[in-house]
């Protein structure tokens, strides 16, 4: 029996009109691809029936690259080559590489980011991260059977700025339309929130492979506001296989190791810290390259006592997040646990004794964070259906600032500021005659400079020569909702206005990107061209209904001149958006944009008086 | 009336609050989630991106909106701003002989709490200078509101910024303490 579905104005849900969109959980350890289909967020397998792929990426000398499990398998053999955990170099310098010794890659000093020398060559972060991105966008179009129209990618909710963008680059690399970087232990709270109709104030608590992130919710009514989110981007199971895989050392008395018995150690420091999740103590056996046996048993007790600052460290940016939320642990209804790493007992009571109740583990913590994601993806990829009226706001991590006199840090934007969010400061010359000025943008907590990322630095020219402190410059921090950050200054005393647009792009130029994105296409046999032109004629066709659907609705806003000036611009889009002129497209589209313009805002402004009205009602109800 | 509400509309009027210190946070917060609910970006993403650039700033709006209202210094300092008095937040440094002598006791001991690493003892101070606050923003109702007392009110906004600032160094001593 066919259904009829009834559709509101302003929603295109009819069936043959489903936009296919997925959601990537891109992990430390594991990545997976998860879509809504018939209203249920499921994740998508491979052909051998397995969900996570393991975010290892091995080089090969004649070129082809290893992704997953085939890779993991070679990864002792050839430790060089092969990249694991590579989400811990995204958006990093060398220095900031968290046991870098113990890891088995040539780095290179990179611009903005460190690089990997392989046998294939030098490769950047982003480039591996993209092969991972790259295997999920396959699997994905095979499952769905047609070409994803974007994708929603998670990111520790205490990523910075560089490495959000470096996510964005990887994506872009891989052939996704990135609908949205979604913050990961949000992304879980969805899942959960719509999975349980639940409504108060939740924590989430978030340990993969190599982040940490907690983050304070408040589900009311549809809307999920992030109050508060913390954490650490360094810190994670691999930390804790670290601690033990020292232990292993310091016991059995062993140094120096050659590469393939750290490697070794490090593999069975893993699976000893797994085997404690379900068993009292874990015999560890390793034969080592020289034929000697190292003979250990790891207890429970001794593996608390080890990872007890690790713990410790949880706990704290928790109860820093709390604070920052004004609220108590007592506030706090549930706490839902995500990441393969709270699967640790120790971990699991600590955070039990923190909030005096037990923790939520009734989702799957490997898979919640894509389901979450695919179902924000299903949104914004236009397929909200009635029922999917739920609006997530989320907050920025850390606080974004601007160097000033002696090294100091003047923060514009405070960390937890609910997003998009623009903030504008005015700053002046500090020398008679002064021309230009130096702006250099950071990202931390701390007062100095020095303390903090530094995200970019560009200059202002062209300032009207003043007197000292005459001058008076605006500089405006816009953070849309993705966590990006963009940078506008304007010399405004004398009328004469300089301006400048920054993005930090952390060593990958859009060029760069445009390049590798050609050589990929060609390496997959896939046609760069048509694929472009394609995403023209679907983003056309999107405007076009939006449009349409938008003159039906208010059309009274109107001018009879105004509408017919819209009504062209409509026809010429109409009439190139078929061929295969992609630029003729593309300006075919903004002058529609330019058409709409004034029509857009005054609906936005009968659209909030509409929010206005719709209280009043509430009110006067009982 | 409704026709005079756009984007240039100030904080309260966005809000259909009335111009006041004394807010109803419920109010507050049931009326930013409609306004959100209406003007987010993930609400416009068929409208291209002229749409989407008008739905960031409208969302950016709500939100710097919200925060300034919400927050009782920056909802004092906005009123202020307003009506046409101006906080001396810069200038005037004077404050009573009690209060800064209040104020330098306790950074005192939270200076010596985080030497000594007591958390209890920051715990404790912190939660006497959030009662502390909490009886300043009762005060800065009856001032503002009530007497009109805007001088005075002025007076008592720079002294909560004094008590913010501390409020802040005892989260970082926290931290410090706790890690």
């Amino acid at each position: 029996m066919a259904l009829l579905q009834i559709v509101e104005p302003g929603e295109t849900t009819a069936p043959h009109q489903h936009r296919l969109a997925v959601g990537i959980d891109l992990g430390t350890t594991n990545s997976l691809v998860a879509t809504v289909r018939s209203g249920m967020s499921v994740v998508l397998n491979d052909v051998q029936g397995h969900s996570l792929l393991p975010s290892v990426v091995r080089y090969l000398a004649d070129g082809r690259v290893e992704i997953g499990r085939t890779a993991e398998k070679h990864r002792s053999l050839d430790p060089k080559n092969t990249i694991v955990s590579v989400k811990r170099l995204m958006g990093r310098g060398r220095g900031d590489i968290a046991h870098g010794e113990t890891l088995p890659h040539d780095f290179v000093d990179g611009e903005g980011m460190v690089r990997i020398r392989t046998i294939a060559g030098i490769k950047s972060p982003v480039e591996v991260s993209a092969e991972i991105l790259k295997v999920l966008r396959q699997r994905a179009e095979a499952a769905l059977g047609g070409e994803l129209i974007g994708a929603v990618i998670t990111v520790p909710a205490y990523f910075d700025d560089a490495q959000r963008q470096a996510t964005k680059d990887a994506a872009r690399l891989a052939g996704l339309n990135v609908l949205r970087l979604l913050n990961e232990p949000t992304a879980a709270a969805i899942a959960y929130g719509l999975d349980n109709a639940s409504e108060g104030v939740f924590a989430v608590f978030d340990l993969g492979g190599g982040t940490f992130d907690i983050s304070i919710l408040r589900l009311s009514k549809g809307i999920f506001e992030v109050l508060a989110t913390g954490g650490d981007s360094a810190l994670g199971g691999d930390d804790f296989d670290h601690r033990v895989f020292c232990w292993i050392i310091e016991q059995a008395g062993l140094r120096p190791l050659s590469p393939h018995d750290a490697r070794l150690l490090q593999a069975h420091a893993r699976e000893a810290k797994e085997y404690l999740s379900s068993h009292g103590e874990a015999p560890i056996t390793i034969k080592l390259g020289s034929g000697e046996y190292v003979d250990l048993l790891l207890t429970t007790d001794s593996f608390t006592e080890i990872t007890r600052t690790l713990v410790q460290k949880t706990l704290t940016a928790t109860k820093k997040a709390l604070r920052d939320a004004g609220l108590t642990v007592g506030d706090i209804r549930g706490v839902v646990m995500v990441g393969g790493s709270t699967r640790m007992p120790q971990i699991q009571q600590a955070v039990a004794e923190l909030f005096g109740q037990e923790p939520l583990n009734n989702l799957d913590p490997d898979k919640v964070v894509a389901l979450g994601a695919a179902m924000q993806a299903n949104l914004l990829a236009g397929n909200r259906a009635a029922g999917d009226d739920w609006l997530l706001l989320d907050v920025i991590p850390l606080s974004l600032g601007l160097e000033t006199m002696g090294g100091l840090v003047e923060k514009v934007i405070p960390r937890n500021s609910t997003l998009p969010i623009a903030r504008a400061q005015e700053f002046t010359t500090f020398k008679d005659g002064q021309t230009a000025l130096a702006i250099h943008i950071v990202q931390g907590e701390r007062e100095l400079v020095a303390d903090c990322r530094s995200l970019g630095r560009f200059e202002l020219r062209g300032i009207p020569p003043l007197v000292a402190g005459a001058a008076r410059i605006r500089v405006t921090f816009q953070v849309d909702a993705d966590g990006l950050l963009s940078v506008t200054a304007r010399e405004q005393s004398t009328g004469c206005e300089a301006h400048i647009e920054v993005k930090p792009s952390y060593g990958l130029s859009d060029d760069e990107i445009a390049v590798m994105l050609k050589e990929s296409f060609t390496h997959a046999g896939d046609d760069a061209f048509r694929r472009a032109l394609r995403e023209a004629q679907v983003e056309a066709q999107r405007l076009l209904e939006a449009t349409r659907s938008a003159l039906e609705d208010s059309s009274t806003l109107l001018s009879p001149a105004e509408r017919e000036t819209i009504d062209r611009a409509i026809v010429k889009l109409e009439a190139v958006m078929l061929g295969d002129d992609r630029r003729a497209i593309d300006a075919a589209m903004q002058a529609l944009g330019a058409a709409t313009e004034d029509f857009a805002a005054r609906r936005m402004n009968q659209s909030v008086q509409r929010a206005l009205a719709g209280k009043t009602i509430d009110q006067i109800s009982p | 009336m409704m026709s005079d509400l756009d984007f240039a509309a100030d904080h309260f009027a966005l809000f259909g609050l009335p111009r006041s210190q004394q807010l109803d946070s419920a109010a507050l917060d049931l009326r930013f989630r409609q306004l959100q609910t209406e003007v987010h970006p993930d609400r416009h993403v068929q409208a291209g991106d002229a749409g989407q650039r008008l739905s960031m700033q409208w969302a950016s709006r709500v939100n710097e909106a919200y925060q300034t209202l919400k927050n009782p210094l920056r909802r004092a300092l906005y009123l202020l701003q307003l009506t046409g008095h101006d906080p001396q937040v810069e200038n005037n440094t004077a404050m009573p002989a009690d209060f800064l002598f209040r104020q330098m006791e306790l950074r005192e001991s939270v200076a010596e709490a985080r030497r000594d690493g007591d958390e209890g003892v920051l715990e404790a101070a912190r939660l006497q200078l959030v009662q502390e606050i909490a009886a300043v923003h009762r005060r800065l109702i009856e001032l503002m509101d009530g007497e009109h007392e805007y001088v005075a009110a002025s007076g008592l906004v720079r002294q909560l910024m004094f008590q913010e600032k501390l409020l802040g160094e005892i989260d970082d001593a926290l931290e410090v303490v706790a890690s």
